[in-house]
């Protein structure tokens, strides 16, 4: 097993197009990593900087203690899913997972003991015959994952393997691939752009956007103090609220002429200058009163089921309200919002840095 | 209506072929009056027989022997092409070498200009080359093409990248990705290619017509010329038809039993 | 469009490519490049020397009366068969695409004829138009039309037309299908629904969407007429009579044939280089698509 070390790794494309930024990342033994980000941000490029596919323009790239930018691919002890899975299709099942271990000169019995092994966990045994077309979008992905799995590698890299399944089956696939990753305890490595299943796979969640990390954490602390308004509108479904706000002393912000109290507030801001307010539709509690309210005009209401949004406008801007469904009578028009004061996030309107306590 | 149509068309389509048919049914004398019937005569067995293995008064040479060497023609050419193109179309899709641009564009405009073109210079440099009246000679000017190159280039456009990353990941280099997944997915497109090189080859005519002299290297096509050539009166017309049918049934078997191979072949080299 | 994965080195590539560079090169460029150099050459009677002598072959060629003909027969030849085989092939691809459930029976009947040799096709005809002989032929004479295609030019093009369209109607045929079957039934059931006829639908939906097909055949058309209708020429005709079917492609072929002169002959050729590559250029903005370097 080993951990993987970037320091300041950058990928220029021809052209002088800069996908990565100088990124620098300790990923620890054994752990969890999501790289997460919108499409274009460079996580990919990341991820397959790391897997070989890709040369480092700069910096270092260590899988434990050794330096591979110059090793090829299959010399790193990695392995790779990938967004199509890329089986080979003229392979049985049996062959694509055996495969790398031919390359490699295992002895044929232990490939046989590892490619049954695999499959036993994954639960693809009656399938190792089939070719991978006669196989569903769910179990070809398990095959990928097996293919992985059977080469005992350092290092498990993931490249949005879940995004070519329905809704139902990315649930399922998801938590599979947690528990597999926990009992296997191998460090992996986890690129998706779907925030939800960042949050709930990673133990060491990394926010990407433009080629540079934006925030790395745990995935309640990236929830719970996001660094950016990216961040804070990138990671939270449905996403945080941002209103335009004035800074009126320590501790207190005015939006739309409501007073509002904020624990998490940097001191020494200049009172009157300009700041935005950030509030998860989650956060605020409608119909309270308390010291701190804002009232929204309501639009509409989407049903979801446990729970109702409730979409308007506080101040001028878009605003939406998420509370248990029948808490709020849904033809309400004007709902009055209790804000609690841990809850409220500032950010710098020209740099998008979080204005907390430091 | 629509069916009519397609029946008169069918009809249209096979009646020179089955007059040609019923003239390998009969001996010369029945062809030469012009009372020629419809149905078929009784020296099949004869004119089979002796075309293959006797050949024609004026070319004494047995078809058995052209046959052969239009198989081997044929044969050569739709092989060796596979196998350069095949290469080419390798190196030019999944390496980056110094002028591989170039290289594509040496080969793509070979597309230009079929080989009646040139014929008397290359005729020459096979002269030159002392290939007259070798197979070599017959096969090498007529592979110097690209569609091959151009229908495998497009075939491995469409193979994922991902298959050749995660080859690299399983240990596999350029050999090994080429014959254990390129070469297996390649199949159907070699056995297009197959199926109308095979035709292209089998066909030729200027070409041999040029090149061979001895009559042992005659190929099929060009023996049957020689038969009818001659003055009206010395020509066999049912050993002449007897050998044009022998000479229409591979290609024409090919096109009927691997339709599906054909068509992707036509389609995909031609467009 | 490139492949963002590669393998890395160059010996290898280099290695897999020499055979089909060398071919290329020793018989397409030498050749080519030589037919140019010697257009511009003029042997002496015994072939031992030669001059440069400009572009004195071209207006030679271009003096010759003979060539002129060549050209207009290869203008007349190329015209009707490739007005006649687009035809009935757009006829036969109609009817096939109709009927659905017989389409595959009638496809297998009508293609194979593609993979007959052209110089056979030439002889099959020939056999049924022969004028003493022939099932066709002996009876057009009986009738009193006087057919005669080895003395008659005209008999002999219409000789030639019949066999070389028979041949290159079934190719025809296969991309005009492939074509129709391209068309969205949805565009064709809008057309219904707006009221026009079936005749109408095809003349005012149908056809025009079939131009880019109709076009890159008439292109192929008029290529195969040009080279590969050779076979059938020398077969049937030998040029003949009198030089009445000799087209571009065969007064080339014959000239050499007959040991004239060398130079000449390769300004021939170059002309007939210059048309196929403009042919060719037409059609690249079909061949384009797939070439995207």
């Amino acid at each position: 097993m080993a951990g993987v070390t970037l320091d300041t790794v950058r990928k220029i494309y021809s052209g002088n197009v800069e996908a990565v930024k100088g990124v620098s990342l300790g990923i620890e033994d054994g752990s969890f990593c999501v790289l997460v980000g919108p499409s274009g941000c460079g996580k990919s490029t990341l991820l397959r900087m790391i897997a070989g596919l890709e040369t480092i323009s700069d910096g270092e790239v260590k899988i434990g203690d050794r330096v591979v930018n110059q090793v090829e691919p299959a010399d790193r002890d990695i392995a790779m899913v990938f967004q199509n899975y890329a089986l080979y299709p003229h392979m049985s099942v049996y062959d694509n997972m055996a495969y790398g271990l031919k390359n490699r000169k295992t002895p044929k019995d232990e490939i046989e003991t590892r490619v049954k092994e695999a499959a036993r966990i994954l639960a693809i045994e009656p399938f190792l015959d089939r070719k991978p077309r006669a196989l569903s979008g769910g179990q070809r992905q398990r095959v990928a994952m097996g293919r992985a799995i059977v080469r005992k590698p350092q290092v498990f890299l993931f490249d949005e393997p879940l995004s070519n399944l329905d809704a139902k089956l990315r649930v399922q696939m998801r938590v599979e691939i947690k528990r597999l990753q926990k009992a296997l305890g191998v460090t992996s490595i986890y690129v998706t752009h779907d925030q939800v299943e960042a949050m709930t796979l990673s133990d060491k969640l990394v926010v990407m956007s433009s080629g540079q990390i934006e925030q790395v954490g745990s995935p309640s602390e990236v929830y719970r103090r996001p660094e950016t308004r990216f961040v804070a509108t990138f990671i939270g479904s449905p996403p945080m609220n941002i209103l335009p706000g004035k800074v009126e002393g320590p501790g207190r912000v005015s939006v739309g002429g409501q007073s509002i109290a904020v624990t998490d507030m940097r001191d020494g801001l200049t009172p009157g200058s300009a700041i935005e307010v950030g509030l998860r539709p989650e956060d605020v509690q409608a119909g309270g009163v308390g010291s701190s309210s804002l009232s929204m005009d309501v639009d509409f209401v989407e049903e979801l089921g446990a729970t109702q949004l409730f979409h308007g406008k506080v101040a001028g801007a878009d605003f939406v309200v998420q509370a248990s469904t029948g808490q709020i009578p849904a033809d309400t028009r004007k709902l009055a919002l209790a804000v609690d004061p841990a809850n409220v996030h500032l950010f710098d309107p020209q740099t998008t840095k979080r204005l907390g306590r430091v | 209506m629509a069916y009519l149509t397609l029946v008169i068309g069918v009809i249209l389509v096979a009646f020179p072929v089955y007059i040609a048919i019923m003239a390998s049914t009969f001996d010369t004398a029945t062809i030469i009056n012009g009372n020629m019937p419809l149905t078929p005569g009784d020296q099949t067995l004869e004119n089979y027989s002796r075309a293959l293995f006797y050949g024609g008064k004026t070319a004494r040479e047995p078809v058995m022997g052209m046959m052969i060497n239009s198989l081997i023609v044929a044969l050569g050419i739709a092989f060796g092409k596979i196998l350069i193109s095949i290469l080419s179309a390798y190196a030019v899709v999944y390496f980056k070498f110094p002028f591989r641009k170039t290289a594509f564009w040496v080969i793509f405009i070979t597309l230009m200009l079929p080989v009646e073109v040139r014929i008397y210079p290359t005729y020459k440099i096979v002269a030159d080359l002392g290939l007259l009246d070798t197979y070599s000679g017959l096969v090498l000017p007529l592979i110097a093409s690209a569609t091959g190159t151009l229908l495998f280039r497009q075939f491995f456009m469409t193979i994922p990248e991902e298959l050749l990353e995660a080859s690299k990941i399983d240990g596999a280099g350029a050999f090994r990705f080429f014959k254990d997944t390129l070469l297996p997915l390649s199949m159907t497109t070699i056995a297009a290619l197959f199926v109308i090189q095979f035709i292209y080859g089998w066909n030729q005519y200027l070409w041999p017509l040029l090149i061979t002299t001895k009559s042992s290297m005659q190929t099929i096509v060009i023996g049957i010329k020689k038969m009818i050539t001659t003055t009206d009166a010395l020509t066999e017309w049912n050993i002449a038809m007897t050998t044009a049918v022998l000479a229409m049934i591979p290609p024409v078997l090919v096109v009927i039993f691997m339709q599906r191979l054909f068509v992707k072949g036509l389609v995909e080299t031609e467009k | 469009m490139e492949k963002r994965a590669h393998f890395s080195g160059w010996t290898l590539p280099l290695l897999l490519i020499i055979p089909q560079m060398a071919i290329t090169v020793i018989f397409f460029y030498l050749p080519a490049s030589q037919a140019i150099w010697q257009s511009f050459l003029r042997e002496d009677a015994f072939g031992l020397a030669s001059e440069f002598v400009g572009f004195e072959n071209y207006s030679a060629v271009f003096e010759q009366p003979e060539y002129y003909r060549a050209m207009i027969t290869t203008v007349i030849f190329s015209t009707l068969v490739a007005f006649f085989s687009l035809a009935v092939a757009l006829l036969f691809a109609t009817q096939a695409d109709k009927s659905l459930r017989g389409g595959h029976g009638f496809k297998t009947l009508l293609i194979w004829p593609y993979a007959v040799a052209p110089a056979i096709a030439g002889v099959l005809w020939m056999f049924m138009f022969h004028p003493t002989l022939g099932i066709l032929g002996r009876p057009l004479n009986v009738m009193g039309f006087n057919w005669n295609p080895m003395l008659d030019g005209k008999d002999a093009m219409i000789l030639l037309v019949l066999s070389a369209t028979w041949k290159h109607v079934s190719y025809n045929f296969l991309f005009f299908l492939a074509g129709l079957q391209a068309i969205p039934k949805s565009v064709i059931e809008a057309g219904a629904i707006d009221g026009a006829g079936p005749l109408r639908r095809f003349w005012t939906i149908i056809f025009p969407l079939l131009s880019p097909t109709t076009f890159f055949l008439l292109v192929v058309t008029i290529v195969y007429v040009f080279f590969e209708t050779f076979g059938i020429i020398d077969a049937v005709t030998g040029g003949g009579p009198a030089g009445q079917t000799t087209t571009l492609v065969y007064k080339v072929y014959a000239d050499g044939r007959s040991g004239g002169d060398l130079g000449l002959s390769a300004a021939q050729s170059v002309v007939l280089m210059v048309i196929v590559i403009a042919l060719t250029a037409v059609q690249f903005r079909y061949v384009e698509r797939k070439v995207q370097y």
